[in-house]
């Protein structure tokens, strides 16, 4: 019986796997659904016996199905090379900018489809992957599959130590942050542990917002329990005995995965409990503090800073929140050894690996995790593959919608969190968006200034105002300037100007503007709303009109 | 006439089961608004009033929270809704261009909502229906799904 292994993950599932998974079980193959190898130009993607074929439609299926077309053949020839499909995206795209029209509609075999061996694919083979290790390799609801790779052995251990031990080795880890901020987890963990309170909790923020990210969703989805099996280490490691998931709902895979992962490990997480709580659609949940006011049922507003959540997190109580890739790091790090191996890889204070996540217009688009120090031309270019579009590469966001726009003169730029702060810029979360030369990044801008405007949760006025005054000014700029309007005109506003502003002086108000809002807003959302802006502006200022 | 009243009668009692079904939870009020627009399609006045009486809150302290996150609203909308992602990934993968048709094929009958990423973003342009999702979309595939949205 053939055993054919397709991805149940949420990309998958969008990209049709479900319709490749009942034509391989109508041709009577036994289908297991696994997680995804994170190669998302090649999904669906098919797996006979380690041999991979994708991206696949159920109308290939005969073609690469042993014995019964051409495919026997292609699962030798493939050989590990690289992704050599017609059209790197699968579907044809009429009218996207990502359309190859010389690919044409191909007639495919086996051959064209298969790439080979999956584990020895250079999109693979090149990664180091810690965190995302059973990525593609288990079914991420099967305990078994988890316990046979590893699993519970961090608990176990965790468990079995003191718990400022535990601490202690997150700490000597040098794992920080992935949520963003880059804040050692183990200095956190401390905070909370040595806090006096009978009620703690461990908070994961899996709010996931930003555009050009999806390890989170990727992780929840494909190794649930690796997040559950962090989550009961750090419960231990700080005393907590309550835990929330914040998922957001945008996220409905996830959440169910979570759900039922939740039931089936329930046992071995006792004492601690876990639950899920779901988000409703604001982006500024993601900020810790946001999210802890909307666990708690109240407007998702941002909390002044003292006090740290870790003294008074949720209902006031001593609180870790971390990020779902920060606590799925951590089985690994408490296993024999993890540590240290942990804190030996990366470049200076950016320890272990960042799985990052290739997007937007990339020719390989898809979860890459690797040692930090990476540059970002490596990553674009020798394994993104460059633009999907095929045209020259413009621009590149890394870490979401508050990271700067990076130009490809910068390309030699280590990945790491100093790093990129050293210039002006931001790994986040460590999303790459990559755009080709049609992009008009005065456009890109003004959008950055509008995402904030809508997400802005009110509290402080450089955000809730100063980001629509950017819109509108923004705007001025790429009109060429605008004339007093009537209420301007009036003799009584006499502080009103009354003449046109030129377009340098629409820009110096611009960048006023941006280091107001750097400088006085209370949170990332309006205090690094100011670097996409002022990237743009600064790399392409033919742009702004 | 009858049929009505029984109507406001089983909607005033699922409205009472499911604040009686979540308000002895830690932190109940989002849970019970995500129950109540999913059983509803929206949170009204009536139910914020229940709310905030079963929960000791103000209706304005309720209707705070409601009016704050998009995924609540405050009257039932019965079209289909697409979400379609107008996020930066999304934008760079040649979203903007589709939105024009997508529009026009939705008219007043499906209801075209702007979200901002779906975690798809390696392969865009996406968009969401119920818990469906759709990749890869070009404007032929997304006007169709907009056409076929029930
Ligand atoms: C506007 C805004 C949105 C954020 N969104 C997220 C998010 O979606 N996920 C996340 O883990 N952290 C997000 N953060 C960062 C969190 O505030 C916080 O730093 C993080 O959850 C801490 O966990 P970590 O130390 O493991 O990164 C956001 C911050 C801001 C200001
Ligand atoms: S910067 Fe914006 S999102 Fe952050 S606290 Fe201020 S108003 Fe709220
Ligand atoms: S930006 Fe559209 S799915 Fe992420």
């Amino acid at each position: 019986m053939t055993v054919v292994r397709i991805s149940d993950d949420a990309l998958a599932l969008a990209c049709g796997a479900d319709a490749v998974a009942a034509a391989f079980a109508a041709a009577g193959c036994t289908v297991e659904r696994v997680s995804s190898w994170g190669m998302h130009w090649l999904e669906p993607l098919v797996e006979i016996d380690g041999i991979g074929w994708g991206p696949v439609t159920p109308a290939d299926v005969p073609q690469i199905l042993p014995g019964t077309g051409r495919g026997t053949a292609a699962a030798g020839s493939g050989g590990g090379g690289a992704p050599q499909g017609a059209s790197p995206d699968g579907s044809p795209q009429a009218d996207s900018p990502l359309h190859h029209p010389a690919d044409g509609p191909p007639p495919r075999t086996g051959e064209d489809l298969c790439i080979g061996t999956i584990a020895d694919h250079p999109f693979i083979a090149r990664q180091q992957r810690l965190t995302f290790a059973r990525a593609g390799r288990t079914r991420p609801l099967s305990l078994d599959d988890y316990a046979a790779t590893g699993g519970w052995v961090g608990l176990d251990r965790a468990r079995s130590m003191a718990p400022a031990d535990v601490v202690a080795e997150v700490t000597a880890s040098g794992l920080r942050g992935r949520g963003g901020a880059g804040f050692p987890a183990g200095i956190k963990w401390r905070t909370v542990a040595e806090a006096a309170g009978a009620r703690k909790y461990v908070v994961c923020n899996a709010d996931e917002g930003d555009s050009g990210t999806f390890a989170d969703r990727m992780l929840m989805e494909g190794d649930p329990f690796q997040l559950i099996e962090g989550m009961a280490i750090a419960a231990h490691a700080v005393g907590a005995g309550q835990g929330y998931i914040y998922v957001r709902s945008e996220y409905p895979h996830a959440i169910a995965k979570l759900h039922a992962a939740i039931d089936l490990a329930a046992a071995r997480l006792a004492p601690f409990r876990l639950e899920v709580r779901v988000g409703a659609g604001a982006y500024v949940c993601g900020e810790e503090t946001a999210l802890l006011n909307s666990i708690e049922g109240k407007r998702g507003e941002v909390r002044a800073k003292p006090p740290l959540p870790a003294l008074e997190g949720l209902f006031g109580c001593p609180t870790v929140v971390n990020n779902v890739l920060t606590l799925a790091a951590v089985p690994h790090i408490l296993t024999p050894g993890g540590a240290s191996l942990y804190d030996s890889l990366g470049i200076a204070r950016s320890k272990g690996t960042m799985p990052i996540q290739l997007a937007g217009n990339i020719r390989h688009g898809g979860l890459f995790e690797t040692a930090f120090g990476v540059t970002l031309g490596e990553l674009v270019n020798d394994i993104g593959g460059g633009t999907a579009s095929g045209r020259p590469v413009k621009a590149v966001q890394v870490g979401g919608p508050l990271g700067a726009y990076t130009h490809p003169g910068q390309f030699s730029l280590p990945f790491g969190y100093e790093e990129f702060a050293a210039a002006d810029a931001l790994i986040g979360h460590g999303g790459v968006v990559v755009f080709d030369d049609t992009v008009d990044m005065g456009g890109m801008a003004r959008f950055a200034m509008a995402f904030c405007a809508a997400e802005s949760c009110g509290k402080c006025t450089p955000c809730r105002i100063g980001s629509t005054r950017g819109v509108e000014t923004i705007d001025r700029i790429r009109a060429g300037g605008r004339a007093a309007d009537a209420v301007e005109a009036l003799p009584q506003m006499h502080n009103a100007r009354k003449d046109r502003r030129s377009r340098e002086e629409n820009l110096a108000l611009l960048e006023d503007l941006c280091e107001t809002m750097k400088g006085a807003s209370l949170c990332a959302l309006g205090g690094f709303t100011p670097y996409p802006v002022l990237s743009a502006l600064q790399h392409w200022p033919e742009d702004f009109g | 006439m009858a049929r009505g009243a029984a109507d406001r009668m089983s909607a005033a009692q699922r409205l009472a089961d499911l604040i009686a079904e979540h308000s002895e939870r830690e932190g109940p009020l989002l849970p019970l608004l995500h129950a109540i627009q999913h059983h509803f399609g929206c949170i009204d006045r009536e139910a914020e009033a229940e709310v905030a009486k079963a929960l000791n809150l103000s209706r304005a302290e309720v209707h705070g929270v409601v009016s704050f996150y998009h995924d609540f609203t405050e009257s039932p909308d019965p079209r289909p809704c697409i979400e379609l992602c107008r996020a930066e990934a999304c934008q760079a993968r040649g979203v903007e261009a589709l939105v024009a048709a997508a529009e026009s094929a939705a008219d007043s009958r499906v209801r075209l909502k702007t979200v901002y990423c779906l975690g798809l973003c390696s392969v865009g342009p996406n968009a969401r229906l119920g818990d469906a999702l759709y990749a890869r979309l070009d404007r032929d595939a997304l006007v169709a799904l907009v056409e076929a949205a029930r």
